[in-house]
């Protein structure tokens, strides 16, 4: 099964899981334990969240992440179908954030009229999330937690 | 639990309060730290670690950890943008399960080949792996020995690792990963140019008014060029276009004026057309092509790169004579692209005949400049040196090159597949500065430059990737040494090459990396990695742009570069165990020395005190071995490119500048090559001058369509096409452990259209195997989504360590560059019959 918060890094975890089972098999964490010859059942399609709440950044300048599906949305040489929520005119009919204001900068920091078309696929940078956990847990450390001391 | 904003206020009211009433309250009990000392976080530059465009970043750390990172606004490439991986740098080195220790396979308290892995000390690590290579080397010599490399080392982790196997082992089997990504158009560049990478830039992107994409998915592949591409054909969109094509439909077709899909293999043939089409329409550059193009007829009918025992080899002509030419003229080239009309190409390629003639039109109007694009599509194809050296062609027809914005640009995949990978020259042919090993001058001037005595380097080409994968299997190459890549999961055919390679028991296999990937369970040492901004670097990318970072936070436990890896294992060696026996005794002064003395303190690569280091940033190599490890390494590098149309900058000018495209001549870098006025190297008077040549001139060559190794047949009734999605990097061992990147593409499927879906009684979601000659794999289907195959083909990418799509490709190689075709092979697909 995938799916599983695993912790195996320490040294301790090691030698625990080496004493156990066949630690050599299934060294790779990414395979959840499935011997490279042998082939796991595929996980299932697994639904994207959709419950449009904000998700809190792990700092300023990362690219939110899309709180919603976008399943069918046109982004091409015709339309954007992101704009039409997500353009400064149209925030206040769609109550949805404007895009970042260095989105209407062009290459050399001058600010257009419009979104800058070097920002115009929004796929590049913002994506969706499923629901699923992760596979590995990451120990990145949020900078206020840091300076806070903790 | 949702919270309106007026529940939120009215929670939080009594902290923040608290916060604005107490101007004696402690400052902790504020809601917002505002100390400068607190909150001032140190930024440094670094080039992106994934792909070759070679973005810069502002790595943002505080107290020894990267806590933020944003594309670099002072950064010609990508000018403050970075793509969803760039953005999420920040956590790639956080990965719960980083190795911290080596890990030895171990029974008994001793090696074992079937061993469990247990955590050992560095000392115990090198001292087994050492035994083995020199037991090894003494049984069956120098060629036993190997190591495969990556395009993701830094420059002197490449230059290093290239010395220790050729100038320390006495063995060319060392290779790159960049094998199967750059090799195909290395031999393009070296068969046409005589000199390799790109004649081009980036600043060819909004000089253009025609982007033509042949197999490459910039938008998902190389972004931040993708938003240049993007920005230049929205920003003037009456003159403007973008053809695109491949052999389905990507998301690079979303800003496509000319949108075609190809049957596979048959880019060949629309290639030729083209050229075709100039000369029928009398649209040739006839001054251009008089002054400075040779032609030549390739021969053909030259084999698949199998093992020499397969069918196909066995029947080709050339096998062994792949990279032959003749002569021929002009007429003669006319006559032979004229069998590659518009209505046989149309109907062997699947493209309308009015598409064909719209693509050709791009490249045939005088008044039109045209960039041309290509990654993997062309290069990882059977006949990859040949689609590279046809694209030249067309542009060679119509001079159209080597100016703003006419330029076929061979983009890279990996960020230093450039830098390292070509330029040091990791191959197992090459060496730095585009000098081969079968030629005794450049051999010569390497043993000069790397002071040690003639007769060190052998003549003969060492094993490259596919082929060590071969040698491991039938036991004939014994110590393996993988650093910076994950070929277990990339190399194709695992199940009858790879696989059964490494886990021969006649074999011992040493892993570096980061974290344990599916390599690394299949080896039989771990040695634990520092990577990306534990160590200092630098990388160069496809617009021959070489840029520096310095090490900015420690590597956790015991985990060390590989720099440090390669000079600290060279000591356990010493030159009487490894190097000839006639070469010593000719130069006994060599003799008893390690190899760590000859190759690394010989006087250049230790010339650099470690005072020159920079005092606000650690060092980790440096401090350990005593001077200035990669400036030592680096300025005798550059030796070999100085003077040679390969210059580069001094060391510490990279620290300070965002990169400078070589070659850099009198402090100027170089943008367009080969042109007069732009490339100091073209000599006056020359107008245009491919010096790479003899005589100065680039040529075209005749070569034929010929069909791909295996095509779909009534059993394996479907092509398979494999590839990379945006949000992960080749095997995903860096970015599967992204949370937020992982949620946006968690696993890996296979996308088909529905029509053939249907055909088979399959549904979106349903779990299937999909089937080769060679072995399968388990998946879901994907019927919707970013990638639209044909009917007929299926895609699947390779990202996923749990689906490994190698267990069913064929390693196929090109017979001129060795690099697998990744883009075609036969499956079936049926469904496993569980939910």
């Amino acid at each position: 099964m995938k799916r599983f918060l695993i912790h195996i890094t320490t040294t301790i975890g090691l030698l625990a899981l080496a004493s156990t089972a066949a630690f050599s098999d299934g060294a790779a964490t990414l395979r959840q334990g499935e011997p490279i010859a042998s082939e796991p059942q595929a996980p299932k399609i697994t639904k994207v969240e959709n419950n449009d709440v904000k998700r809190v950044r792990n700092y300023p300048e990362q690219p939110p992440t899309i709180p919603h599906k976008t399943r069918d949305y046109e982004i091409s040489l015709n339309a954007n179908k992101c704009m039409s929520c997500h353009a400064r005119t149209r925030t206040g009919e769609s109550q949805a954030p404007m895009v970042s204001v260095t989105h209407y900068m062009d290459r050399d920091n001058q600010v257009l009229a419009t979104v800058s078309p070097r920002r115009y696929f929004c796929n590049q940078c913002h994506v969706t999330q499923v629901t699923a956990p992760p596979l590995v847990e990451n120990e990145f450390t949020d900078v206020e937690n840091i300076i806070k001391g903790e | 639990m949702k919270l309106s904003r007026r529940d939120y206020i009215k929670a939080n009211a009594v902290a923040v309060a608290a916060g604005v009433a107490g101007m004696t309250a402690p400052s902790a009990a504020s809601n917002l730290l505002t100390e400068s000392s607190k909150t001032a976080l140190t930024w440094s530059k670094a080039p992106c670690r994934f792909c070759g465009t070679g973005c810069s970043v502002m790595v943002g750390t505080k107290e020894g950890k990267v806590v933020a990172t944003h594309g670099d606004v002072k950064a010609e490439v990508n000018r403050g943008l970075n793509c969803v991986k760039g953005y999420f740098l920040s956590k790639i080195m956080y990965g719960k399960d980083r190795l911290k220790t080596p890990l030895l396979r171990m029974k008994d308290g001793k090696y074992h080949k079937e061993g469990e892995f247990t955590p050992v000390s560095w000392d115990v690590a090198f001292d087994t792996m050492a035994d083995k290579f020199k037991s090894a080397i003494k049984a069956k010599g120098p060629t036993s020995v190997g190591m495969f490399g990556s395009g993701q080392w830094t420059v002197w982790e490449g230059y290093a690792a290239s010395k220790l196997m050729k100038a320390g082992f006495a063995s060319n089997n060392i290779d790159p990963n960049a094998r199967h990504c750059m090799a195909s158009a290395v031999g393009g560049f070296m068969r046409t140019f005589g000199i390799d990478e790109p004649m081009g830039c980036y600043d060819d992107i909004e000089a253009t008014d025609t982007f033509v994409l042949w197999g490459s998915n910039m938008a998902e592949m190389h972004p931040i060029l993708w938003t240049r591409v993007t920005d230049r054909r929205l920003s003037a969109p009456d003159t403007t276009k973008v053809a695109v094509l491949s052999t389905y439909e990507h998301r690079c077709y979303d800003l496509a004026d000319i949108p075609m899909i190809f049957t596979p293999q048959t880019d060949l043939a629309i290639l030729n057309f083209i050229a075709n089409y100039i000369i029928q329409n009398d649209k040739v550059n006839q001054n251009f092509v008089s002054k400075h193009v040779n032609f030549r007829r390739g021969n053909d009918d030259i084999g698949y790169g199998l093992r020499p025992e397969h069918e196909l080899q066995k029947k080709a002509k050339n096998a062994d004579k792949a990279g032959g030419s003749s002569e021929m003229s002009f007429e003669e080239f006319k006559t032979f692209v004229a069998d590659y009309t518009v209505e046989k190409v149309s109907k062997l390629s699947g493209v309308s005949e009015k598409h064909l003639v719209e693509l050709a039109e791009l490249y045939a109007d005088p008044d039109r400049k045209v960039v041309s694009f290509w990654t993997m599509g062309v290069n990882q194809h059977t006949r990859g040196v040949w689609c590279n050296n046809l694209i030249y062609n067309i542009h060679l027809l119509v001079g159209k090159i080597s100016t703003p914005g006419n330029s076929p640009f061979s983009l890279t995949g990996q960020p230093s597949a450039c830098g390292t990978a070509r330029e040091v020259g990791t191959f197992s042919h090459r060496l730095p500065a585009d000098m081969v090993v079968k030629n005794p001058k450049h051999r010569a001037i390497a043993e000069k430059i790397w002071k040690i005595p003639a007769g060190v380097i052998p003549p003969k080409p060492g094993f490259h990737a596919v082929l060590q994968n071969r040698m491991l299997k039938d036991g004939k190459l014994n110590a393996y040494w993988v650093m910076c890549n994950n070929n277990m999961q990339a190399a194709p055919n695992l199940n009858e090459e790879g696989y059964p390679g490494y886990r021969n028991p006649e074999n011992f296999i040493v892993v570096s990396d980061p974290y344990p990937t599916v390599t690394a369970e299949a080896a039989d040492l771990i040695l634990p990695t520092a990577m990306w901004v534990e160590k200092e670097g630098a990388y160069g990318n496809a617009e021959r742009r070489t840029q520096f970072w310095h090490q900015l936070v420690e590597a956790p436990g015991e985990a060390r570069s590989d720099l440090w890896q390669l000079m600290e294992f060279s000591k356990r060696f010493t030159t009487d165990e490894v190097w000839p026996a006639d070469v010593l005794k000719e130069n006994p002064e060599y003799k008893g020395k390690t190899l760590y003395d000859v190759l690394y303190k010989n006087g250049s690569v230790d010339k650099y005190p470690l005072e020159q280091t920079h005092k606000d940033y650690s060092n980790q190599e440096s401090s350990d071995f005593g001077f200035y490890v990669q400036k030592g390494l680096f300025e005798e590098y550059a030796a070999f490119g100085r003077g040679h149309a390969h210059d580069l900058a001094p060391f510490d000018t990279y620290h300070k500048e965002r990169g400078l495209r070589w070659p850099v001549v009198d402090g100027k870098e170089t943008k367009w090559r080969f042109k007069e006025g732009s490339d100091p190297y073209a000599k006056p008077g020359s107008d245009y001058d491919f010096y790479g040549k003899p005589d100065g001139r680039a040529i075209i060559f005749a070569l034929p369509y010929e069909p791909a190794a295996e095509s779909p047949d009534e059993e394996y009734d479907l092509w398979l096409s494999t590839g990379r999605v945006l949000e992960h990097w080749h095997s995903g061992s860096m970015t599967q452990r992204v949370p937020e990147l992982y949620k946006a593409f968690p696993d890996a499927v296979v996308f088909m259209h529905p029509d053939d879906a249907g055909k088979r009684g399959l549904r979106r979601g349903q779990e299937v195997k999909i089937i080769s000659r060679r072995g399968e794999m388990v998946t879901r289907v994907e019927t919707r989504g970013r990638n639209k195959p044909p009917k007929g083909l299926v895609f699947v990418p390779w990202f996923d360590a749990s689906q490994l799509i190698n267990k069913v490709t064929l390693d196929a190689t090109d017979p001129l560059s060795k690099q697998t075709d990744f883009k075609k092979c036969a499956v079936k697909i049926v469904a496993t019959g569980r939910a």
